[in-house]
């Protein structure tokens, strides 16, 4: 897209219609919680945006997150409003590589002080910061905190980026931490997920780039629009887990009739994302959808909290021979204080 | 590690290691008590019999103190079966029987669960309003009435939170939940708690004497 060329514009050159480009609108409003008057405004506002400058870090990763928004099926609007900002910087896409690249970087920076959006995927390395996954000889951590400082806002894209992901699981080595460990000034919105969806990224990207604020946040800087309820209380499948029918193994005919995965080891009751709304591949399915059970992929330490196959409600502990040692141990005190009861009633009876 | 993943780790270990050491010491230290001899003559051979008997038979009033207990006794098999339907029959329960012992049998529906729930938190409530109010039960109660009460109710109330989504973030009441439960496990053994090993026990004892005395049971 030119420089100077709208959004708008853009739309048109691409055969997309006003009233198409107002039902997403409406849409992304209705999403995003915001009043139906929003979406006129919405319309009016991106249809008029002009590139807006964001700069794309990707750390500790496996570029899911990318493959999530640029693989989102095309050409959607979604991907259009993608193609509007001026992706100034993203190893991963960007044409051009080595000291082109960096300089890329480098001029974005200085062309739009305090005005680009940082978007980053990826954990930071923060253990011997200079040999874990470096970029053009600079350290993930230096790099972040060299491209924040002009930044207005930062996106934390994907659970490696928002809460440390897979890098940061146990034993994590290279001391992997979010993006919210280190920038302390700086708003920063989290989108977790593995990958975290093309729609609730553009959404967010939408809200920032028209209503020019930052969404509500909950406790973990998610958007409570996209993140304000569990995959559990929003799954179709929920009346069968409120009527006790559940799926036993994965091709069982619970399974087959689509009931509850819970006993599967689903950890939709403790998932806070828009996957059973907003859903996957332009609102196919999502996971759950798919006959799988939910990972949990959005929360903190998902990699960490046991297996994905244990019901949410059993114990992440030692398990049964602690237990059998526990009774053996009991039964040895029992024994021994029964004995010294029975020493005491000798005793006292004078031994009759 | 967040407070769901704390009470589903650690503190479930330990609260379950007090449970089985505390219960097995209990149990074991009575059982293993010297009996007193009793020289008498017995009137009856067929003390097991008894025992068994006076078990069952002391589940139900005496007539003759029927109108003064019957209010109580209701009460108290409303919140001990709805406590059992609640705690043995939510599936979530039984997997998490299943993870500690491999035994499972069927759940019941959740709204079943949730309205039984609810009529056991009542009598409870009703039950300690009583404790309070009624002279003869208060005197008598002392720490581990009122504290056996807490940790059965506890983890009612916080369960019921959990699902209705009351007042914190699913994960954060379903943690109190399971640590509402830990500190029952922990307490169990004692105190009054301890009944539901005990009762046969000691209801068996007096059976089994009052048999060989040839009395009632």
């Amino acid at each position: 897209m030119p420089d100077n060329m709208t959004l708008g514009e853009k739309l048109v050159q691409q055969g997309i219609s006003r009233r198409t480009f107002l039902k997403f609108c409406a849409s992304m409003a209705s999403l995003m919680a915001l009043p139906p008057s929003m979406a006129a405004e919405m319309a009016e506002k991106l249809a008029k945006l002009r590139r807006q400058s964001v700069i794309w870090l990707s750390f500790q990763e496996c570029t899911g997150c990318t493959e999530s928004i640029t693989r989102s099926h095309s050409p959607t609007i979604e991907s259009l409003i993608f193609d509007a900002i001026s992706l100034d910087y993203h190893h991963t896409l960007m044409a051009a590589s080595g000291t082109a690249a960096e300089h890329a970087r480098e001029q974005a920076m200085k062309e739009n002080a305090g005005k680009y959006l940082l978007v980053v995927d990826g954990s930071v390395p923060a253990k011997d910061t200079e040999y874990y996954s470096t970029i053009a000889g600079i350290s993930n951590y230096d790099m972040l905190v060299d491209t924040a400082k002009g930044a207005m806002a930062i996106l934390s894209v994907g659970t490696c980026a928002a809460y440390g992901g897979i890098p940061k699981a146990n034993p994590n080595p290279t001391g992997a931490v979010a993006v919210s460990d280190i920038i302390k000034d700086k708003p920063i919105i989290n989108i977790p997920g593995c990958p975290p969806i093309a729609t609730v990224m553009t959404g967010v990207i939408a809200h920032v780039l028209t209503l020019g604020t930052i969404p509500d946040l909950d406790e973990l800087g998610r958007p409570k629009v996209f993140f304000g309820d569990t995959i559990h209380d929003r799954c179709y499948r929920r009346p069968f887990y409120d009527q006790g029918k559940f799926a036993k193994s994965f091709d069982d005919e619970g399974a087959r009739n689509g009931w509850c995965l819970y006993e599967l080891g689903c950890k939709g009751p403790t998932t806070y994302n828009s996957c059973a709304t907003t859903k996957w591949n332009g609102g196919v399915s999502f996971p759950i959808e798919s006959g799988h059970g939910c990972l949990g992929c959005s929360e903190p330490d998902f990699w960490d909290k046991g297996s994905f196959y244990k019901p949410l409600s059993t114990g992440e502990w030692g398990g049964g021979q602690i237990l059998a040692a526990g009774v053996a141990a009991g039964a040895v005190i029992g024994v021994g204080a029964a004995f010294a009861a029975r020493k005491r009633q000798d005793k006292a009876s004078g031994g009759k | 590690m967040d407070l769901l993943a704390f009470a589903k780790g650690p503190i479930l270990m330990w609260s379950l290691i007090i449970f089985v050491v505390g219960v097995s010491w209990r149990l074991l230290g009575i059982l293993l008590l010297r009996r007193k001899p009793d020289y008498s003559e017995p009137r009856s051979n067929a003390t097991w019999w008894g025992a068994v008997r006076t078990v069952f038979s002391r589940m139900w009033m005496r007539k003759e103190f029927q109108s003064r207990t019957a209010y109580g006794a209701a009460l108290g098999y409303v919140f001990h079966i709805g406590l059992a339907i609640v705690v043995f029959f939510f599936v979530p329960h039984i997997l998490f029987i299943k993870d500690l012992t491999g035994l499972s049998w069927g759940g019941l529906p959740s709204g079943v669960i949730y309205a039984t729930g609810v009529v056991t938190m009542i009598a409870l409530i009703i039950l300690l309003i009583r404790r309070f109010t009624h002279p003869v039960l208060k005197l008598l109660s002392n720490f581990d009435d009122y504290f056996s009460w807490f940790v059965t109710t506890a983890p009612v109330v916080t369960g019921l939170l959990a699902v209705a989504h009351l007042g914190a973030r699913y994960e954060t009441l379903l943690g109190l939940h399971i640590l509402s439960v830990e500190l029952l496990f922990i307490w169990f053994p004692f105190g009054k708690l301890m009944h539901a090993f005990l009762f046969a026990i000691s209801r068996g004892t007096t059976g089994a004497l009052l048999e060989r005395k040839g009395a009632a049971t």
